[in-house]
């Protein structure tokens, strides 16, 4: 028998399409209608038949793995706690507990995604506003250092390019769209115009248009391998619109210069401001990664990077942050939850946690599960558990289980080991 | 069981003005001496203390994405102001949540810091509906208070649409659905097309501005969502932030805006930001004189104040063009979230200075309408917290209100451009503790709609706070012996001792459910998100209690 | 050097659609163990679709299979995933974020 679900939630990318129509056979979904490839891979692809924690390589109850954990965070005196992109606030919100409760450092994917961005939103403030404002209002939409065409495959369709809105009532028509990137794309394919700038000179460039814009002549003949003349059209579509929006992504945060890039791109939107409407929209990546941002700010006054070890949180990119604190062996204990820094972190960083005690909660067995002392194989927030999420622009919605679970959740496993604790 | 005997009791809602009262509590409720038994109750001796029901904000920004936005933005306002985890007494193992933050405070540390200070009851003054879920979200994480939330509708396009239509009662349907939908408390309206304007650059500054896009007016607005706010019985009254707020001369336009509330009741919100004379390109000056009068002859409008502290906070509203233009001026980091179809908002971080002679003015406009407007029940103490100031400066404002040589103290420090021609030396007034009791937990909780908190009748939730009785009044109400949340003993001695959840309260008025299609249709067409995904659920609140209308 | 590239790292649909089969299945192993370079210099450094080089820089080694692709000539372009980070390295200019993208790598042919 087939059940089908309207309006699913697709908590893959921070895009959270709601608009899914699942079809379920025998507990497992077998169509993801609306849904793009990335975003049906997770829904097909997921199996959510229940399976046994693993401990030191054996298979064991949930009573067990849970002590097991519990061990290790007693016994634990500098104890890690990162990850939360992949699930609801609703763990989150556990987790910050946890590591609220044993001075742990706390860090989030952000600081491998648009970490950055926060620096720079904390140097600068942010103009920006919700998708739907896109979708309603831009007339012009500039795609820097970012690639929705493969990470955030329904952006174009749902918020950026071809939506019709009150005031772009033909769509894409009535929209003018740049693209800067240091190469060719599935993107760049889809804008009117295309600034291929060299490897490592966005700030460059971006300081540029804001001179331009400020009324400063400038000498060079190119900047940042762009040809002036083509800076000078960008700088005329910026001041010239009505309602602008720059979507922002890793090309950005990732390259030299990082929150300075992205303080530079601020400041040029603030300075538009002066003359028209113009917004920034972070291309935030996973699923709940704006949400682990609104937890912890909530939660401590701080979006990322968090040591509780003094009792109270304390804020420290560079010292807190992950990749800092594994590449400098200050761990000795990890508790890594629904994201994967094996795959995703410098090879050093990531063997050293092969070296300590390592819990990993994750639906799947991921390349951090297959090293790490325990593997808690819990439900998958969107699928087989409910949450709220929130989308890039940091609107909330509840996302209902699509199907039954057998499994438990992040926040149930995470409550019963602060209750197993000694601590 | 617990009996607060001995203590001096300020309860004005039932015109208990200081006499020696006993007040028992069982079951979370006041209830009276008969349904006691004295020998298994704990007993607190309040001799020589002050007992009054616990604190009421009425207009206070706590939680929601512009709040988050505030304490992301300010690791700085973070730093030095950091409360650590502490382990209760309490049985199973509870510790407190650690926090940091002072105008814009983690949400743990914002409601200890409420408690501590003698406050049971805090309402949120602007949620985008479109946010409300955020909103509710870090109400969970908000203890002990009980809170609730304005929504904002001042820009809402559905409502203008109907306006300009002439369909006020499908108006009212869409109102009471979102209401229910949003789990708001009540009508929130920030200058009324001024921030759908600022999406294209421009603001309205007249009460007969037209709205782009939407052939209507700020009026209109405000005359229609009074309209409903009646028809739907809300137990809140419509609670309005008008035009210009902050600017030179806003005065006028806040008065004509009061004036043509005429025959409706509406609260009008931090009063302060709006009561300036003068032009704009030329010195400020007070002109509370002119709004406190108008306040004075309408006996249907209340306000809060939004007193404004000296010192460093953070500023932030969904008055968009605001937000805009302080950064402009300051140079200050400036936030800003335009939000499809509903509304839009900035923060900005913000320090008053005592030789800046425009604060100055600010402080002098703040404690003259205190001192000017007559009827301690139609105006409440607020610093529209952390606009003017953070709400930990409550106890600080309630001493300048109570002791004229304190404030006298306050004024000589101001810069002397404010003191020229000021009219604070002229006012004696000082306010009594019955008078505080009202302007603090009284008149708000009555306004809110909130008919058992406030006092201390039989049947009234036991929210009681118990003060010290000292000479330095800063001191008395920044520091409670006693404060029950319930009729739990939540905090003592200026500490929390207990830590449990607070309510949130929230209206679902009745409407013909024929809007919902036209609601559906709405949000496919001006909207990113479906439909079914807009409302919150009941069952997305822990501890959520529904006040009933009175259509 | 002639044979000095700007390594970029990113993502691809590829590579997300081989994560949800797992990151042990060979769909995501193909996915992420590949190298992209413009076609002036696979002509350059001789090299055929397909053929297998070497990249190296301070970080670290990989050996995976080159492929031609739209891009300026001496940028190299590798998946996000654990076969890219063993080129990327530790430092986070105080700021938590590794250089995922710019890092110089060399190009060797095996």
């Amino acid at each position: 028998m087939t059940t089908t679900v309207e309006n699913a939630v697709c908590t893959f990318c921070g895009c959270l399409c709601d608009d899914i129509r699942v079809e379920i056979e025998n507990d497992r979904i077998v169509k993801a209608k609306r849904a793009c490839a990335n975003g049906r891979g997770m829904f097909m692809d997921y199996d959510p038949t229940p399976r046994k924690p693993r401990v030191a390589g054996k298979a064991v109850s949930w009573k067990q793995a849970v002590k097991a954990c519990a061990r290790i965070l007693d016994d634990a005196e500098s104890p890690l706690i990162y990850g939360l992109s992949s699930t609801s606030t609703e763990a989150q919100k556990k987790t910050v507990a946890l590591a609220d409760r044993i001075g742990a450092m706390i860090d989030t994917t952000s600081s491998v995604c648009h970490g950055p961005t926060g620096l720079a939103m904390q140097a600068l403030g942010e103009a920006t506003c919700t998708l739907g404002e896109v979708a309603n209002r831009a007339d012009l939409v500039i795609f820097w250092g970012c690639n929705p065409a493969e990470a955030h495959m329904r952006h174009f369709s749902r918020y950026s390019l071809t939506p019709k809105g009150r005031l772009v009532p033909e769509g894409r028509k009535d929209r003018t769209v740049w693209g800067v990137d240091v190469r060719p794309t599935k993107t760049s394919r889809m804008v009117d115009h295309f600034i291929q700038i060299d490897p490592g000179s966005d700030y460059e460039v971006l300081t540029t248009l804001r001179a331009m814009l400020k009324g400063y002549r400038i000498e060079a003949e190119q900047i940042g391998g762009v040809p002036l003349t083509q800076l000078t059209e960008l700088a005329h579509a910026m001041k010239t619109c009505r309602f602008g929006a720059v979507c922002m992504g890793m090309g950005l945060t990732m390259t030299r210069g990082r929150d300075l890039n992205v303080r530079e791109l601020f400041a040029l939107v603030a300075d538009l401001n002066s003359q028209t409407r113009f917004s920034v929209v972070p291309m935030r990546g996973h699923s709940n990664v704006a949400g682990a941002d609104q937890v912890m700010t909530w939660q401590t006054g701080y979006p990322f990077a968090v040591s509780f070890a003094k009792g109270y949180p304390v804020y420290g990119p560079g010292e807190f942050t992950a990749v800092d604190v594994l590449a400098r062996k200050e761990a000795d204990a990890a508790l890594i939850i629904a994201s994967d820094p094996a795959a995703h972190f410098p090879r050093k960083a990531a063997a050293y946690l092969e070296t300590i005690p390592t819990i990993v909660l994750d639906p799947e067995e991921n390349l951090t599960a297959r090293t790490a002392e325990i593997f808690l194989p819990t439900a998958c927030a969107g699928i087989d558990a409910s949450g709220t999420f929130y989308r890039m622009d940091n609107i909330s919605i509840h996302a209902q289980a699509v199907v039954a679970s057998g499994r438990p959740t992040d926040q149930d496993i995470l409550q019963d080991i602060m209750e197993a604790m000694q601590t | 069981m617990i009996g607060i005997i001995n203590g001096r009791v300020y309860d004005p809602c039932n015109g208990i003005d200081g006499k020696v009262r006993d007040i028992w509590v069982k079951d979370g409720r006041i209830v009276s001496p008969a349904e006691v038994d004295r020998s298994a109750a704990d007993i607190i001796d309040a001799d020589g203390m002050v007992v009054m029901p616990g604190g009421v904000d009425i207009h206070s920004h706590i939680a929601g994405g512009k709040v988050n936005a505030g304490r992301k933005m300010r690791p700085d306002d973070s730093r030095g102001h950091e409360r650590p985890s502490r382990e209760l007494s309490q049985s199973p193992r509870v510790y407190t949540r650690s926090g940091t933050g002072r105008s814009v405070a983690s949400t743990f540390k914002t409601a200890y810091d409420y408690v501590e200070m003698g406050y049971t009851t805090v309402m949120e003054g602007a949620s985008p509906p479109l946010m409300a879920r955020h909103t509710h979200e870090e109400f969970e994480d908000i203890p002990i208070l009980d809170k609730g939330g304005y929504i904002l509708m001042g820009n809402n396009h559905f409502i203008m649409d109907c306006i300009r239509r002439n369909e006020k009662e499908k108006a009212r349907d869409y109102v009471a659905w979102l209401l229910g939908a949003t789990k708001g408390f009540g009508i929130k309206i920030v200058n009324p097309g001024g921030v759908e304007n600022f999406k294209y650059k421009q603001n309205v500054t007249d009460l007969d501005d037209k709205v782009i896009g939407f052939d209507v007016t700020p009026r209109r607005i405000l005359e229609t969502l009074s309209w409903i706010n009646d028809e739907l019985g809300l137990p809140h009254v419509p609670h309005i932030h008008g035009l210009n707020l902050g600017l030179n001369g806003n005065a006028d336009i806040t008065a004509e805006t009061l004036i043509a509330m005429t025959g409706r009741e509406a609260h009008f919100t931090h009063l302060q930001f709006m009561s300036y004379g003068g032009e704009m390109g030329k010195p400020v000056r007070s002109a509370a004189e002119v709004t406190a009068r108008v306040v004075n002859a309408n006996p249907n409008i209340t306000v809060d104040v939004g007193q404004v502290v000296f010192g460093d906070t953070t500023t932030m509203t969904a008055d968009g063009p605001v937000q805009y233009r302080l950064h402009a001026l300051t140079g200050n980091k400036w936030f800003n979230d335009d939000v499809e179809a509903e509304t839009g908002g900035g923060v900005t971080p913000c320090v008053y200075r005592k030789s800046n002679p425009f604060n100055a003015v600010q402080w002098l406009v703040g404690l003259e309408l205190f001192l000017l407007i007559e009827d301690p029940w139609r105006v409440y103490l607020t610093t529209d917290h952390p606009n003017g100031g953070p709400f930990t400066c409550y106890p600080q404002v309630i001493r300048m209100l109570m002791d004229r040589d304190f404030r006298m103290q306050a004024f000589e420090g101001i810069s002397k451009l404010a003191r020229k021609n000021a009219l604070l030396p002229e006012l004696d007034r000082e306010y009594s503790l019955y008078e505080i009791a009202i302007i603090t937990r009284a008149g708000t909780a009555k306004r809110i709609g909130l008919d058992w908190k406030g006092h201390l009748g039989v049947g009234a939730d036991a929210d009681i706070t118990v003060y010290a009785d000292m000479e330095d009044r800063e001191a008395m109400f920044a520091r409670p012996r006693y404060v029950f949340k319930d009729g739990v003993l939540v905090a003592r001695d200026g500490q929390i001792v207990c830590e449990r959840p607070g309510q949130t309260v929230y209206v679902s008025p009745d409407y013909d459910t024929a809007i919902e299609k036209e609601v559906r249709r709405h949000i496919e067409d001006n909207y990113t998100i479906a439909f079914e995904h807009y409302a919150v659920s009941e069952k997305e609140l822990s501890n959520g209690r529904q006040v009933a209308c009175k259509p | 050097m002639l044979n000095q590239f700007i390594l970029i790292t990113g993502r691809t649909s590829k590579q997300a659609i081989g994560m949800h089969k797992g990151k042990h299945s060979e769909t995501y192993r193909q996915a992420v163990v590949r190298a992209e370079m413009s076609g002036p210099d696979m002509e350059r450094l001789g090299l055929s679709e397909g053929q297998c080089v070497r990249i190296v820089n301070d970080s670290g080694r990989v050996e995976m299979p080159v492929f031609m692709a739209n891009l300026p000539d001496g940028m190299l372009f590798i998946p996000m995933g654990p076969e890219a980070n063993r080129l990327i390295g530790t430092d986070t200019q105080g700021k938590g974020m590794p250089s995922y993208k710019g890092q110089k790598v060399e190009v060797e042919t095996i």
